[in-house]
């Protein structure tokens, strides 16, 4: 099978694809069109107020164990950002490299992977399903985004936390996520610069990515670079909080 | 099923003039309201459901067992369409285990109805959504709606009696005489008639039951064992079925297990009368065929 399941980025195009001969052929209109779109956001909505009345207690994901962990862990979008920038932070170890807090914060940080790597940490051995169905287990070594937000000391305008990437998708479009605070404050969720009791490596988002446990593949941003606190998601990229939200994803991503 | 509705309607023959008794023509009231309509709803759920599944199978064609499962991963089951090297031809491959099976044309790849080869486990025809994102949304909603719809029926059929008057088997219905014999019917076609034709049978509410029961609600848990939000609330979701990767396996397979259900249950009905089986889906009456006289 090695190579040959279509990747997320063949399915766009796919995708793409389908919905031009769709609109050819004008058939399945009522299924394929955006005529059902308020039913399906509704349905969303339902997903969402549901986990939420159910994760109130803020549970933990299941944590493995070292021996758990998968032999393989497939990387999936990119990986390896293009452009000089990203190739000189590489070949210097990510030295140069800063990580940006700001937005709605009281005190902007600035921070370099080292002095990251001197913050409380938390490693973790979790399970990644990735919205095609596949998964994998791997332990991860970060600082709790919560204690990072501590730092900034998050303004109470703030409601949601986007997180701004190196790897350039289209031209100028750069990937991004955004999570609310309920995730943003669970224990689990961290930026990793460590995996599998190894620097987090390239094509898994070096030198920091973000995991949110309770969620699937495409909301753990890799190459983070910038933490931007805002107050609401439609300022931001295409609007809709992600790369794959501008895209007909969904922003909440727990099933 | 208990509200019957007499109504003699005399038979063609004893019009002619035929010396026979005439036989009893009787309408029953089969299904309740509530029956009818949880029943109807369930057929869309299940469509929808079905074909925006297959579209969500067929981003990840490959099914495994365990925590874990990926790309190069041993798999239990995998569809997927390639060129044969010695032909140069599309080629749609199935492996079973170890076993590989040409599935060209069926899975893996098909053929449009212009003739053009086209990659994917199942055929773009029966599947839902123009993209992930798509049926992924028409996936989630539909399942919300098999629950609710399913919550209705459950607690209508245990507060109503349904389930202990329609489908709990009779005492008489369990001894292994009457189960042969059923099969025996079921084998030769052979229709209840009269008093029989008033109940489910046996076989009939055995599979009925495993269906409400057994079928139905695993495909609701495992779908749920694949949300890392739900299973961070229900943790144990992962035991009971033995990982994630073994929860989407079984969901998989249980949904062929609804779809071979729903085929028989199709076929039955053409056999045993179309238009009163559906009549009495619709409207609740349903008409029950005198007894054999010879």
């Amino acid at each position: 099978m090695s190579g040959n399941i279509i990747t997320r980025r063949g399915l766009l195009a796919a995708g793409a694809a389908t919905v031009g001969s769709t609109l050819l052929t004008g058939c399945d209109p009522l299924f394929e069109g955006q005529s059902m779109r308020p039913l399906l956001d509704f349905g969303q909505w339902m997903s969402l107020r549901a986990h939420r009345l159910l994760l109130a207690a803020q549970p933990l994901v299941r944590e493995y164990t070292l021996a758990d962990i998968s032999p393989d862990f497939p990387p999936n979008g990119t990986e390896m950002p293009d452009g000089t920038l990203y190739f000189e932070f590489m070949i210097s170890q990510f030295a140069n490299w800063r990580l940006k807090v700001d937005g709605l914060v009281r005190k902007e940080l600035s921070l370099s992977l080292d002095e990251i790597k001197n913050l409380p940490a938390r490693t973790q051995v979790t399970q990644h399903s990735c919205d095609e169905g596949w998964s994998a287990i791997g332990q991860w070594t970060g600082v709790p985004l919560g204690y990072l937000l501590q730092m900034a000391q998050l303004a109470p305008e703030a409601r949601y936390i986007v997180f701004h990437c190196l790897d350039e998708m289209t031209e100028g479009e750069f990937y991004y996520e955004s999570v609310d605070l309920f995730d943003a404050f669970h224990p689990q969720t961290i930026l990793a610069y460590g995996m599998n009791g190894n620097t987090l490596p390239v094509q898994h988002g070096a030198p920091l990515r973000l995991r949110v446990e309770r969620q699937i593949g495409y909301k753990n941003a890799k190459y983070v670079t910038r933490i931007e606190a805002v107050d609401r998601l439609n300022p931001i990229g295409g609007g809709k909080g992600g790369f794959w939200e501008d895209r007909g994803y969904q922003w909440y991503a727990g099933l | 099923m208990a509200l019957s509705e007499q109504s003699a309607v005399s038979e063609l023959g004893a019009a002619a003039g035929v010396q026979a008794a005439p036989a009893q023509r009787e309408i029953i009231y089969r299904h309740t309201v509530v029956v009818r309509v949880t029943h109807w709803i369930n057929v869309l759920c299940l469509t929808l459901l079905l074909m925006s599944g297959l579209k969500l199978f067929n981003v990840h064609p490959a099914l495994y067992w365990g925590n874990y499962g990926y790309r190069g991963a041993p798999t239990f089951l995998a569809i997927d369409g390639m060129i044969d090297p010695e032909t140069g031809q599309p080629v749609g491959l199935t492996r079973i285990g170890d076993h590989i099976f040409d599935t060209t044309g069926i899975l893996g790849v098909t053929y449009d109805s212009d003739g053009r080869p086209r990659r994917g486990a199942f055929p773009v025809g029966v599947t839902l959504g123009a993209d992930l994102a798509l049926a992924r949304d028409w996936h989630f909603l539909m399942a919300w709606a098999l629950v609710i719809n399913g919550a209705v029926y459950l607690l209508f059929g245990l507060f109503s009696g349904h389930f202990r008057r329609d489908l709990a088997p009779a005492g008489e219905q369990l001894r292994p005489r009457h189960i042969l014999s059923d099969i025996w019917n079921h084998v030769r076609l052979r229709r209840p008639r009269g008093e029989a034709a008033k109940r489910y049978n046996v076989l009939q509410k055995f599979t009925y039951l495993a269906v409400i029961f057994v079928l139905l609600p695993g495909m609701v848990l495992t779908g749920l064992t694949m949300s890392p939000a739900v299973t961070a609330v229900f943790p144990f979701l992962f035991d009971l079925f033995g990982g994630r990767q073994s929860a989407r396996t079984i969901h998989f397979l249980s949904a062929n297990l609804l779809v071979i259900f729903v085929l028989v249950h199709v076929i039955e009905v053409a056999l045993s009368g179309v238009v009163n089986l559906m009549r009495s889906m619709i409207t609740g009456r349903y008409v029950i065929k005198p007894e054999r006289t010879s």
